[in-house]
């Protein structure tokens, strides 16, 4: 079976499901892309939101009260929660790489079966910006990857070797993707849990890298 | 002699052809689009610019790009305004590429007089290549050098008339660390009140890193960059 999804499907399938990886309370960044949907879906209060350009307390904002001047890394725009603080971008990184940051959530361009990813520049191509991705990974007490298991091209995007420079010697912690969840121990994947109506056979045809499968067979 | 200018083109007398100049702001947020404005109408050429971004297509920073004036770009995610990228491939800009918070750091640092400091940050990446490094404590290291620069060009909310600076929200981003990093430094701003006005503890740039302030005639809106 092939699971079909259109592209918002599948980016709220995975932030939904990162989003239950999230309990406060504790500190956490969110990454440009698929990670800017998991607000939507957080419920515990003691989840503070900090934003590497300057802000401890990123909440959602109503159209009407839309700020310019007010806005996550990804520069769209969002709201000031009770309780939040600004600060400048160096004071912004040494939380980060001061550890005091306890999750980050990032997207990336590959993953590769050690756990290494590579998600700030493309060989060739115009994207070169590696903004606080590489502070995020040698900071962050605990890194989770959210990323569409295949390219546009189908092929999978979770590799035996990463083929686009590496954004850390640091392996993540955990990869979501709208296929499955895998863990990452001793720079080894393993599979813990594929998504609803989604099968084995599925995940090893689509995945390149080699992993261990340590998920519970769905009745 | 009084810190406030009108003339915008006369105070950006002091950026010369050649300079490395400092440009605050976190794409448009925060970026002084007023003294980028009057940047853009100055017969300079070769400057390495200092910003996160080098603006968007056609905005900020982009527009002075565009207009073929800067020779180096050090930031850390030019991937917002693809014309960087373009004039890369084609070999006509130099680019610096640095971590985020690598970028804020060497901004501190430079100045705090610091020569530069050990970072964990990019360790055994490209970006680490032909870079120092030492291991301290079993923890491995990436030296990096502190940035000074000619000028800054800074955005902030507020000035008192002797150079106490408030900013607004995320506005703030680079520009605290560029004011201290550069020999002249000017800053906009949407208003300028009298000494005793603002809140000492709320003062986040205090007088002595301030050279000139302008008002700002610029702003980023909802509806995008409007000239007042």
């Amino acid at each position: 079976m092939k699971t079909k999804l259109s592209k918002k499907e599948m980016q709220h399938r995975i932030a939904a499901r990162a989003a239950k990886e999230l309990k406060g309370p504790c500190v956490v960044n969110l990454g440009i892309g698929i990670p800017t949907l998991i607000p939507e879906y957080l419920q515990d209060e003691n989840i503070f939101l900090h934003t590497e350009n300057g802000l401890l307390g990123v909440t959602d904002v109503e159209e009407e009260d839309m700020d310019p001047n007010l806005v996550n890394a990804g520069k769209l725009p969002v709201g000031e929660a009770v309780g939040a603080a600004y600060f400048h971008s160096s004071d912004s990184f040494a939380m980060i790489r001061g550890g005091h940051v306890d999750v980050a959530v990032l997207g990336v361009l590959q993953v590769e079966q050690t756990g290494i990813i590579a998600n700030w520049a493309v060989p060739g191509k115009n994207i070169m910006g590696v903004g606080g991705a590489m502070d995020l990974l040698v900071g962050a007490k605990k890194v989770i990857v959210t990323m569409s298991h295949t390219s546009k091209d189908g092929k999978s995007k979770l590799l035996k070797e990463c083929t686009y420079p590496i954004t850390s010697t640091r392996s993540v912690d955990m990869i979501i993707t709208e296929l499955a969840v895998f863990k990452v121990a001793d720079k080894q994947m393993q599979l813990v849990e594929l998504m609803p109506g989604v099968t084995i056979e599925e995940v090893r045809e689509k995945t390149e890298a080699d992993f261990i499968e340590m998920h519970e067979e769905r009745g | 002699m009084s810190k406030i200018k009108q003339d915008v083109q006369e105070t950006l007398s002091c950026v010369k052809s050649g300079h490395t100049v400092l440009v605050g702001g976190f794409g448009l947020i925060g970026a002084p689009l007023t003294l980028i404005d009057g940047l853009t109408k100055r017969d300079v050429s070769d400057l390495t610019i200092v910003s996160n971004n080098l603006g968007e297509s056609g905005k900020g920073l982009g527009i002075l790009l565009n207009q073929n004036k800067i020779k180096k770009g050090i930031g850390s995610y030019f991937t917002s305004n693809r014309d960087v990228g373009d004039k890369y491939q084609r070999g006509e800009i130099d680019l610096q590429l640095l971590p985020q918070g690598t970028l804020a750091e060497s901004l501190r640092a430079g100045g705090a007089g610091l020569g530069g400091y050990y970072t964990t940050t990019g360790v055994g990446t490209k970006l680490a290549e032909g870079k120092e490094e030492r291991e301290i404590d079993g923890v491995r290291y990436v030296f990096e050098k502190a940035i000074r620069a000619d000028v800054a060009l800074i955005r902030a909310h507020k000035a008192d008339t002797l150079g106490n600076v408030v900013y607004y929200k995320t506005a703030r981003n680079f520009n605290p660390l560029m004011a201290s990093a550069a020999k002249t430094v000017i800053v906009e701003v949407d208003e300028i009140v009298e000494p005793g006005e603002l809140n000492p503890e709320a003062i986040a740039t205090p007088h002595l890193y301030i050279d000139h302030i302008v008002k700002a005639a610029h702003i980023l809106t909802k509806e995008g960059v409007v000239h007042s």
